[in-house]
């Protein structure tokens, strides 16, 4: 035995089948193939209630009266309540700031803000109640930008604020504002032999999961409630619902249902804490599920943007310097805002060297719908403005676009704006080599002896085109993206793992609150276990609030922190079978305690490969098990004056090659392909690797083409609430992505892996707009494009 | 108001049926058959696509007064019902996709019923060649698009057993997908294709 | 809501003469988007799946009686070449499952500017049969559109049936969206050669108040073509009579600026494709046009 009982040094896991590195199968494939899987809106219990939301009709207004009484006599209704019948005093709720009402007070700040909740025995009838509580409202004007956000005589979206951010930002209608000064930017412009300058703007997109808002609150006898719910984080859920209800946090109880995919747009509460008033106060389970017209107000958005940048370089190519200044609208509540703020500085410049930098970004408080997380937040919106700055750089210089990126690229020890040094690779260059070095798709493939095939040309089924006008484009970009929660948050992961013999077999179970969201955590947590504790059958335990906290599967952080997590919980559980077998079989066997042993196939052996006894033997009448938290480094806060700061734990990098083909007499754009290379550090499940390079690539392309929630400047109401105005790609719009996989590992990250989901949606949109450009020779400052853009009818 | 229809094989009856109630509604809420998803509501997802009478259409469009004695397969019934086909020679020949006719007559479908199975954990679950070519390519992440995607794919290579990409891409038109970006779909739908292939 | 399930024609138009507000529901495509959205609650829904007369279509000598109820997929299979406008105006409805259920019937009972069929039948030149418990009428398709979502029916009447004229010579149809499938049209544009009578028909979609046909459009052109004996001569139309053409099919729309296009880009995208159009169908007219035939499967 070691003296002095410190972990067994090994290579542990290589020999186990369906560990990490293989493309092992989803644990829950086979129940979302036959229709079994229970999503949240698939919950049922007899004798359930149906909830309805009543939502403003108007963006801002004061509330001058509400009157329920018609509502409340209908048959069929069990509740309705409004503000004034909230059981306690806590009434707000809020990711970082608690700003958002749980019901409207006084005030509504957006269109689409609930106002009044219904139970109801059929959702129609909670409809038709719904519609008969009368609202008497007096409306206010509306803010919608920055000029009338912070004009002098402004309304303020929230009066009297007092969060940690009030009192460093310069208008109160101004969520945060974080500058980064690094260098001097005005000296290096003066070196400077060439200046471009560029406004831009980015659309207001969403996450359009298609599971939409979901879930059944079901009374506990003990005066708490059972929750099952579709979020992306049960712990921050049940932070901010206990309070509201008047619970301890023990007596709501937290199960995680089936989720329909997020991108962050399950960061936030919905119809959370509504579903569990109304079971508190019937006494009878309630479901709420939103249509898909109600889920566009009942998620915040990707935060639109106006971002005004200048850069400069040397006649050589050298960047010398950059000046941005992001203005993101972070609508009526502050949700996410000032981690978006956060990313959108400290990604402003992009994967480049820069050492002279002036950077601002703020958020608004405005009346436009709230926005907050989605997919790479912040770091999105900037790397379309940057690329698009790269390439008009590149061309006053004179050189090659993807030549000029990889002479300006970071790498390993670069330092970022921030005074943080990048201290793990960072092909920058290499990336951008790989897609370059891709074969192009060939040219015309709509044509065929047979005539032409429309669905491979802009437009396609619409048979606008059969060749007429059609140009191809090709566009590079390459982003950074951090990854995991940064700016000293404390960043944590917990896993509870258990090994056992059940029915003659070793088995482990791993149990976490991670939010399987589609993308594969529960996968890589079952692999992990097998490579950690060398057994083949692991079962992955329902998350619930049973177990300490996992953080969000957001900032592409779960495999990495709850992975992390589960890794860490294993080699304690796995010190710990062998201190088992020590004491059972030790004296059995010198190598017990001389060598170092590993578990492998359902046996302890030695590193020499030596079986020294089966699991089934060790864990023979015991079974051990261990929760534990798991932390990535600390992080520090930028400073708020000059942004310095070590805010990042990694960085994430992926490069696209756009090919579009673009009918230009009409605007309509093909994209053909969107060929992606990126580091992943290690690949835990390559097949779950590939997909979601491929799925964020295409929400990528989204906005680059289509996808943009439409509000009236006028009246700052949402105008395309509904999947015939909102668009996503099908399956015709999408191109081919081929995808090229380095593994480059971060030594400081579990298996040297990086967080993957979020980089390949940063990069894609400006591929697919310099593509456009390349094609149209337009200059298209703004995403989406869309058809009027490319043909002056805007 | 009350409505008769056969789910999967078997009779059913809905009673209480608010006249509003789309077959979408019935099949999850009064019937358990929660499989067919509801994204959209509106016909724009294709996530609540079953076959009704042998047609791929979208539940959440189809009027529950409307179903009255007709024939619907959902995705929960997939698995049985593809394998029917394959024992009465369906489309597995190929034949019926050759005259460009949806190949499940009304009469076949009457001649099929469900079958049991165990649906606790999964295991030891018989599937349809192109429900596992979808988990064997990696087409599911979230799956809330996958019920529809599936009915909509098997019908197609049911009257198409050798589809191009494009006709692939046509067929599935109707079925968003935000979490793939269709790749793997593409993949999955050319695998079960193959392997229709080889069965032959 | 009361559900109505007539089994037979006659009893259709007995209930719909009894209760006049009462909703015909075929393919549903439209009414049950209304009512999961709750933004349209009828008192009576009137269901007309049961009454297979609506399902079938006789092609006969001069024109196809297309029942109200045929769906688009079918269409799309079997009258491509009798109604080679209409057939790929139908595939570009929504998405197969749509396209399963909805028929033409629907899209004239809404009558929205943007229902995909109505530029089709406008070129190919229509009658809309309708019926009511007082009998039967047809109305000719220039004047079923009377206004926004509004068209000549009277309150008591169905629509059975639309008889289109055979096609006589080459037609077309395109639509611009912003996705290339599944989308609502921003606007839409038929053509039709009539060599038969030496004539040519327009239909556009989606950028009026209703569809309309671009008729000077059409009298400039058939006096074109007869001048200079294109007809006959089958050369090719002279870039700048296409250029006239396509600027005068543009004049012909009043559209709106809305979320899904301005009204500046709706009157550019109407004249590329009525420009475009006549250059497929007349090329196809003088037979020497290798392209335009289109892939797709047709069901």
């Amino acid at each position: 035995m070691p003296a002095n009982g410190a972990p067994t040094k090994i290579t542990q896991g290589t020999r186990t089948k369906g560990g990490i590195g293989e493309s092992t199968l989803r644990p829950d494939g086979t129940l979302k193939v036959t229709g079994e899987f229970a999503y949240s809106s698939d919950m049922w219990h007899e004798d359930m209630l149906w909830g309805q939301i009543l939502r403003s009709t108007v963006a801002h207004a004061e509330i001058v009266s509400i009157d329920t009484s018609e509502a409340l006599a209908m048959a069929g209704v069990y509740a309705v309540m409004t503000y004034d019948d909230l059981p306690t005093d806590v009434r707000n709720y809020g990711l970082e700031i608690q700003d958002t009402p749980v019901l409207a007070h006084g005030k509504v700040r957006h269109h689409g803000e609930p106002v009044a909740i219904v139970a109801a025995d059929h959702p129609e009838t909670a409809r038709r109640a719904a519609a008969k509580i009368k609202v008497d409202y007096r409306e206010l004007p509306v803010i919608t930008d920055e000029a009338s956000a912070t004009a002098p005589d402004a309304i303020l979206v929230h009066e009297g604020r007092d969060d940690h951010h009030s009192g460093h930002v310069p208008h109160p209608n101004i969520v945060h504002r974080q500058p980064i000064l690094r260098g001097d930017a005005a000296a290096a412009a003066e070196r400077a032999d060439f200046v471009v300058k560029g406004e831009y703007t980015f659309g207001m997109q969403d996450q359009a999961f298609l599971g939409p808002e979901s879930g059944l609150a079901v009374p506990d006898e003990d005066g708490g409630v059972h929750l099952y719910i579709a979020t992306q984080w049960l712990h921050s859920d049940l932070k901010q619902i206990a309070p509201v209800l008047g619970l301890p946090e023990r007596k709501v109880r937290m199960t995680l249902s089936g989720v329909g995919g997020a991108f962050g747009g399950r960061e936030d509460l919905s119809m959370q804490i509504h579903a569990c008033l109304l079971a508190m106060r019937t006494g009878k389970p309630v479901k709420i599920v939103y249509n898909r017209f109600e889920s566009f107000f009942g998620h915040v958005h990707r935060h639109p943007a106006k971002l005004y940048y200048e850069h400069g370089a040397t006649k050589d190519g050298k960047l010398t310097h950059v000046k941005c200044r992001i203005v993101l609208d972070g609508g009526a509540y502050a949700s996410a805002s000032p981690a978006v703020v956060g990313n959108a500085s400290s990604l402003s410049i992009g994967p480049y060297v820069v050492d002279d930098v002036d950077i601002e970004a703020i958020a608004l408080y405005t009346n436009n719908p709230p926005c907050g997380a989605m997919r790479g937040f912040g770091a999105v919106q900037a790397c379309f403005a940057y690329e698009a700055q790269m390439d008009k750089l590149a061309d006053a210089v004179g050189m090659d676009r993807v030549a000029f990126r990889q002479l300006n690229a970071m790498e390993q020890g670069t330092i970022m704006p921030t005074g943080q040094p990048v201290d793990s690779p960072a092909p920058v260059a290499e990336l951008l080599r790989r897609v370059k070095a891709m074969p192009l798709p060939p040219e015309r493939q709509w044509e065929s002896s047979e005539g032409s095939d429309v669905r491979q040309l802009p437009g396609g089924l619409s048979n606008t085109t059969h060749g007429e006008g059609v140009v191809r484009g090709v566009g590079y970009a390459v982003g950074i993206k951090n990854v995991g929660f940064s700016e000293g948050f404390d960043d944590y992961s917990t896993a509870k793992v258990r090994m056992e013999v059940i029915a003659g077999q070793p088995v482990a179970t791993v149990h976490t609150a991670m939010a399987e969201v589609g993308q594969g955590g529960v996968t890589v947590h079952a692999q992990i276990a097998r490579t950690e504790l060398g057994v083949t059958q692991v079962t992955i335990h329902p998350a619930d609030t049973q177990v300490g906290s996992a953080g969000s599967t957001s900032a592409s952080r779960q495999t990495y922190v709850t992975g992390g997590a589960v890794k860490n919980s294993c080699e304690l559980v796995r010190e710990k079978v062998l201190e088992i077998g020590r004491r059972k079989f030790g004296s059995y066997h010198p190598a017990w305690a001389t060598a170092e042993l590993l578990l492998e196939g359902g046996k302890v052996v030695t590193d020499g490969g030596e079986v020294l006894a089966d699991l089934v033997d060790v864990l023979e009448g015991e079974s051990v098990e261990v929760e534990a938290e798991w932390r990535h480094r600390p992080t520090e806060a930028f400073d708020l004056r000059t942004g310095q700061g070590n805010g990042h734990v990694q960085y994430s990098f992926a490069a696209h090659r756009a090919v579009v083909e673009v009918d230009t007499e009409l605007g309509l754009v093909k994209v053909i392909e969107l060929a992606c290379a990126q580091d992943v550090g290690k690949a835990l499940n390559p097949l779950s690797v590939i997909g979601q390079i491929q799925g964020g690539t295409l929400q990528g392309m989204g906005v680059a083409v289509m996808e943009e929630i439409i509000v009236d400047p006028k009246t700052a109401k949402v105008r395309n609430p509904s999947f015939t105005d909102y668009l996503l790609p099908t399956i015709l719009d999408t191109p081919i992505i081929p995808v090229d996989v380095l593994e480059l590992a971060d030594d400081h990250a579990p298996y040297g892996l990086r967080g993957i989901g979020e980089a390949p949606t940063l990069s894609s949109t400006p591929a697919v707009l310099a593509a456009i450009r390349n094609a149209t020779g337009l200059e298209l400052n703004r995403t989406p494009v869309r058809p009027e853009h490319l043909t002056g009818t805007a | 108001m009350r409505v008769n229809f056969t789910v999967n094989g078997r009779p059913q009856e809905a009673d209480d049926v608010w006249e509003g109630e789309s077959l979408l509604y019935v099949l999850r809420e009064r019937l358990g058959l929660p499989g067919s998803k509801n994204a959209c509501e509106q016909g724009e997802c294709g996530s609540c696509t079953v076959r009704l009478d042998g047609e791929p259409v979208c539940a959440c469009l189809v009027a529950a007064g409307q179903v009255e004695g007709r024939e619907v397969v959902t995705v929960e019934g997939l698995a049985d019902f593809a394998k029917q086909r394959a024992e009465r020679g369906g489309c597995a020949t190929g034949a019926c996709g050759t005259d460009g006719k949806a190949g499940t007559s009304l009469q076949d479908a009457q001649h099929w019923a469900a079958k049991g199975q165990d649906s606790q954990t999964g295991e030891g679950t018989e599937l349809s060649p192109v429900q596992q070519a979808f988990i064997d390519a990696g087409a599911v992440q979230c799956g809330f698009c996958t019920p529809g995607l599936l009915v909509a794919a098997d019908e197609m290579l049911e009257r198409n057993p050798n589809p191009t990409d494009a006709d692939i891409r046509e067929a599935l038109s109707g079925n968003l997908c935000r979490c793939t970006g269709y790749e793997k779909i593409m993949d999955a739908v050319r695998l079960a294709a193959a392997r229709q292939g080889e069965a032959v | 809501m009361d559900f109505l399930r007539p089994a037979s024609w006659e009893e259709a138009l007995a209930a719909k003469a009894e209760h006049p507000t009462a909703v015909p529901i075929a393919g549903g495509t439209d009414v049950m988007v209304e009512i999961n959205f709750d933004h349209r609650r009828p008192e009576y829904l009137l269901d007309l799946n049961r009454i297979g007369d609506l399902y079938e279509w006789e092609v006969g000598e001069d024109s196809v009686r297309l029942g109200a109820s045929v769906p688009y997929t079918r269409i799309m299979e079997h009258l491509r070449a009798e109604l080679p406008g209409l057939a790929l105006a139908s595939h570009t409805v929504a998405s197969p499952q749509i396209r399963n259920r909805g028929g033409v019937g629907g899209n004239l009972g809404t009558a929205s500017p943007a229902g995909d069929a109505h530029p089709a039948l406008l070129a190919a030149g229509a009658e809309v049969e309708v019926e009511s418990v007082r009998g039967s009428r047809r109305i000719p398709i220039d004047e079923f559109y009377t206004g926004v979502k509004r068209n000549a029916l009277a309150a008591d009447e169905l629509i059975r049936a639309v008889h289109i004229k055979k096609a006589d010579g080459p037609q077309q149809y395109s639509k611009v969206g912003t996705r290339n499938a599944m989308v609502i049209a921003v606007c839409a544009f038929g053509l039709a050669l009539h060599p038969e009578t030496r004539t040519v028909r327009t239909g556009i979609g989606s950028a009026a108040p209703t569809p309309v046909r671009a008729k000077a459009a059409e009298e400039f052109l058939n006096a074109a073509l007869e001048e200079g004996g294109f007809w006959d001569n089958g050369k090719i139309i002279t870039p700048s009579v296409a250029k006239q053409f396509a600027e005068l099919c543009s004049g012909a729309c009043n559209p709106i600026d809305d979320v899904r296009g301005t009204a500046s880009y709706r009157r550019h995208a109407v004249g590329v494709m009525a420009r475009r159009t006549l250059t497929w169908t007349w090329e196809s007219y003088r037979g020497t046009d290798g392209r335009a035939n289109q892939k797709g499967s047709v069901a």
